[in-house]
């Protein structure tokens, strides 16, 4: 499991995280929004071109803070979602966003993913759609895995 | 009025899935206990916060998962919305064939495993 997980992925992702969703969020942060607000919407729009594949969880790749949204970030690694194509979105870290994703989606929890700006499921669909094989041909489709690892030659140069 | 019950959200989801979906099969699992020392239940008194539920039901055929599960929750909003009601849901939700396939599939791992041994 732990090499499957490819520790590298989940630093770059993390860093690619903090440096694409958390700053320009705050400005918002203490608003509160109970119904989506198109400021809301607007907000959620601009995350969702941050990245081909965007997560919001509870917590970040490395440290998640809920047990769904791990299992969530494992079966992205698992799949080998490219990490230069993926953003992961901390809602714990903004209120108008954990809120608003839920109005936005129609979708009452999180963890949530998308791709390509389309909302593709919560935790549950995940799983079922990685065993199914499902997840696999629709992240094929959107062009968001991996490049497959080159191999390193052996030996050396002289 | 007050209910009685010591699982008035346990309650709720089965008689709202039960009249909407009329399900075949309805497991109802409280897994709240194994949540209750997580930092977002801090001062959280309900036993009834985290939710499983497994759903068989024919409604749910030619639809895909992410438009059954929109269904459920649909049908559970006001107790995934209310303050101190669902935190969080699991679903599992299958058709009668769907399961059928499953309990076949399980039955035949399961004569495999005695074969071997």
């Amino acid at each position: 499991m732990a090499s499957l997980f490819r520790s590298p992925v989940f630093r770059q992702t993390t860093a690619r995280v903090l440096r694409t969703s958390s700053q320009p969020l705050q400005r918002l942060q203490f608003q509160q929004i109970r119904r989506l607000s198109d400021e809301t919407r607007k907000t959620i729009d601009g995350v969702l071109q941050t990245a081909p594949v965007v997560l919001f969880m509870k917590g970040t790749p490395e440290m998640p803070q809920c047990g769904f949204s791990r299992a969530s970030v494992q079966i992205l690694g698992l799949q080998g979602v490219d990490p230069t194509k993926f953003a992961a979105v901390n809602v714990l870290e903004n209120d108008e966003v954990r809120q608003g994703i839920k109005e936005y989606s129609n979708w009452p929890t999180i963890p949530q993913l998308y791709v390509n700006k389309e909302f593709i499921g919560g935790c549950d669909i995940l799983v079922s759609m990685h065993q199914s094989g499902e997840l696999a041909e629709l992240l094929e489709k959107e062009q968001v895995l991996a490049p497959p690892e080159e191999t390193p030659e052996g030996g050396e140069k002289a | 009025m007050a209910s009685s019950s010591l699982t008035p959200m346990e309650d709720a989801i089965r008689s709202k899935l039960t009249a909407a979906l009329a399900p075949t099969t309805l497991e109802i699992w409280n897994d709240s206990h194994k949540h209750s020392h997580h930092k977002a239940m801090e001062g959280v008194t309900s036993k009834e916060t985290h939710f499983r539920l497994v759903i068989t039901s024919a409604t749910f055929a030619s639809k895909p998962q992410l438009a059954r599960h929109r269904v459920v929750n649909s049908l559970l909003k006001e107790e995934l919305e209310r303050e101190g009601g669902i935190h969080a849901l699991q679903l599992r939700t299958l058709t009668p064939e769907e399961e059928e396939r499953l309990m076949k599939r399980a039955k035949e791992l399961e004569s495999q495993g005695e074969e071997s041994k």
